[in-house]
């Protein structure tokens, strides 16, 4: 079938991202970043996808923007609170055999899976022995998850969630209230290393007992969700746990049976040895 | 593995659609040649139990959509709740946590305006019962790419607000009773 001009539109601006940012959003699946495009060039007001590309390739300003639109944000703490107690009551019990941890959060956003990642954590008295890698591609996210601070309509959501996943403590317990901002305790990311990477064009970079990649790879096509999977593969100790978000699977993946199901009903797995 | 269907039907309904869908999907032959695309808003603590629903009552193949899995003929896919359902050129489903469109997640209007992307003139879009606008620009997505435009008709509806929106927004809609649609579907062919 012919392309039709805005899908060639499409794919001329992705190729200028990459080419001139660096940026790969190639093979993301296509009919959601072509929902997110469309929204970019009516919120910017242009004509069509080709002005949006020209702005974007001459006005460096527009990066951040147009990423805004390109990446989703969409997030909470304690998301898919039994996600978190299948870590508590399931996993954690194995990582407390080793002296010292390391846990990559891929994708973290502005923080909120790291931070329900670290209270976790420090409830379950490993915080101290854990070094947290919080990665992404938006320089934007990285920055609030860095600051840790929420607008406090959010937290009676995160609270609840925290209780769900069978929180031991209070959430109030790691939040100061500023005006009707939640700023969280510092202490929680004295381990915490943020950081610039992009699970599509960089490379392994440590190595992970737990991993957790929560609704990243949905907006991958099978190929690039594949070259991620490889990625966190490499990254994994031996045994190590592979977290994913509740409506992803490996089973699509090339790498599925590198890989063995240890919590199925939470997308958990755990890295087979050969 | 066959390749993919190059034709879909999509579905997308609100309040009183699990009665509606209950008319319509049971009625379909087990060797119904395409695949059946469903957004259906439900309270989220009801949604994974609709595919086993259906499936109880349907001769088609009835689950909940998986990200990334390509689609087959004659099974019927939910989207799962909170998220939205999205079809890709090459038959691959894909889901999304994107914000809430209208304030719905699955959004009907996401399904349609991606199926109408992908299939064009092989797309039977359906909107049935619902008390909110949605569905109503996608269902205009799907008839200006030239597919099959059916709304239930709204005398008829649980809720009329859904099927009236999207009379309104989509002239070329066709507007039937549920018997007329199962027998529309009844008579489509493989080719
Ligand atoms: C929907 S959020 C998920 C946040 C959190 N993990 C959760 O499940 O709530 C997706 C995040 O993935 C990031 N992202 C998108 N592409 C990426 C890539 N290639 N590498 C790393 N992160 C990426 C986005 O910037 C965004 O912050």
């Amino acid at each position: 079938m012919p392309h039709r001009t805005e899908d060639i539109e499409i794919g001329l601006l992705l190729e200028a991202l990459y080419q001139r940012y660096h940026y790969d959003f190639r093979h993301y699946a296509r009919a959601s970043i072509k929902r997110r495009l469309l929204q970019a060039r009516s919120h910017f007001n242009m004509s069509s996808v080709t002005a949006l590309q020209e702005r974007v390739l001459h006005d460096p300003e527009m990066l951040p923007r147009l990423l805004g639109f390109l990446t989703v944000q969409v997030s909470e703490m304690f998301r898919d609170p039994s996600y978190f107690r299948a870590l508590r009551e399931q996993v954690l019990p194995h990582l407390r055999t080793y002296p010292s941890l390391k846990v990559w959060i891929a994708g973290c956003s502005a923080g909120e899976e790291l931070y329900s990642m670290a209270i976790l954590f420090r409830e379950e008295g490993l915080l101290d022995r854990t070094l947290f890698y919080a990665t992404d591609i938006n320089p934007e996210a990285l920055k609030a998850a860095e600051a840790g601070i929420y607008p406090m309509d959010r937290l009676r959501k995160f609270t609840e969630n925290h209780q769900k996943s069978g929180g031991k403590s209070s959430l109030s317990d790691y939040y100061t209230a500023d005006y009707g901002r939640a700023v969280f305790d510092k202490s929680l990311r004295n381990n915490v290393v943020f950081s610039d990477h992009s699970l599509v064009t960089d490379a392994v970079f440590a190595e992970m007992q737990l991993i957790s990649c929560r609704n990243v790879m949905i907006y991958f096509d099978r190929g690039l969700q594949d070259r991620a999977v490889g990625l966190f593969k490499d990254s994994l100790t031996r045994h190590g746990f592979l977290g994913v978000g509740s409506k992803e699977s490996l089973r699509f993946s090339r790498h599925a049976s590198a890989f063995s199901e240890f919590v199925p009903e939470e997308k958990i797995y755990r890295k087979r040895e050969p | 593995m066959s390749a993919p269907p190059d034709r879909a039907v999509v579905i997308g309904a609100s309040a009183g659609g699990v009665q509606a869908l209950l008319a319509l999907l049971p009625s379909l032959p087990a060797d119904f040649p395409w695949p059946v695309l469903v957004v259906l808003h439900v309270p989220a603590d009801r949604s994974n139990v609709l595919a086993g629903l259906f499936e109880a009552k349907c001769s088609l193949e009835v689950k909940e959509a998986e990200d990334k899995e390509t689609v087959r003929p004659g099974v019927v896919y939910f989207a799962p709740s909170d998220y939205h359902l999205l079809i890709e050129e090459n038959g691959d489903l894909a889901l999304s946590s994107d914000e809430a469109i209208n304030y719905s997640r699955p959004s009907i209007d996401v399904l349609f305006e991606s199926a109408a992307d992908a299939y064009g003139e092989r797309l039977v879009g359906i909107i049935l019962t619902g008390a909110n606008n949605d569905g109503a620009a996608g269902l205009a997505a799907v008839a200006a790419a030239g597919g099959v435009a059916l709304v239930q008709d709204p005398a008829a509806a649980y809720a009329r607000t859904m099927p009236q929106a999207a009379r309104q927004a989509c002239n070329a809609a066709l507007v039937l009773s549920l018997e007329r649609i199962a027998d529309y579907l009844k008579g489509l062919k493989a080719e």
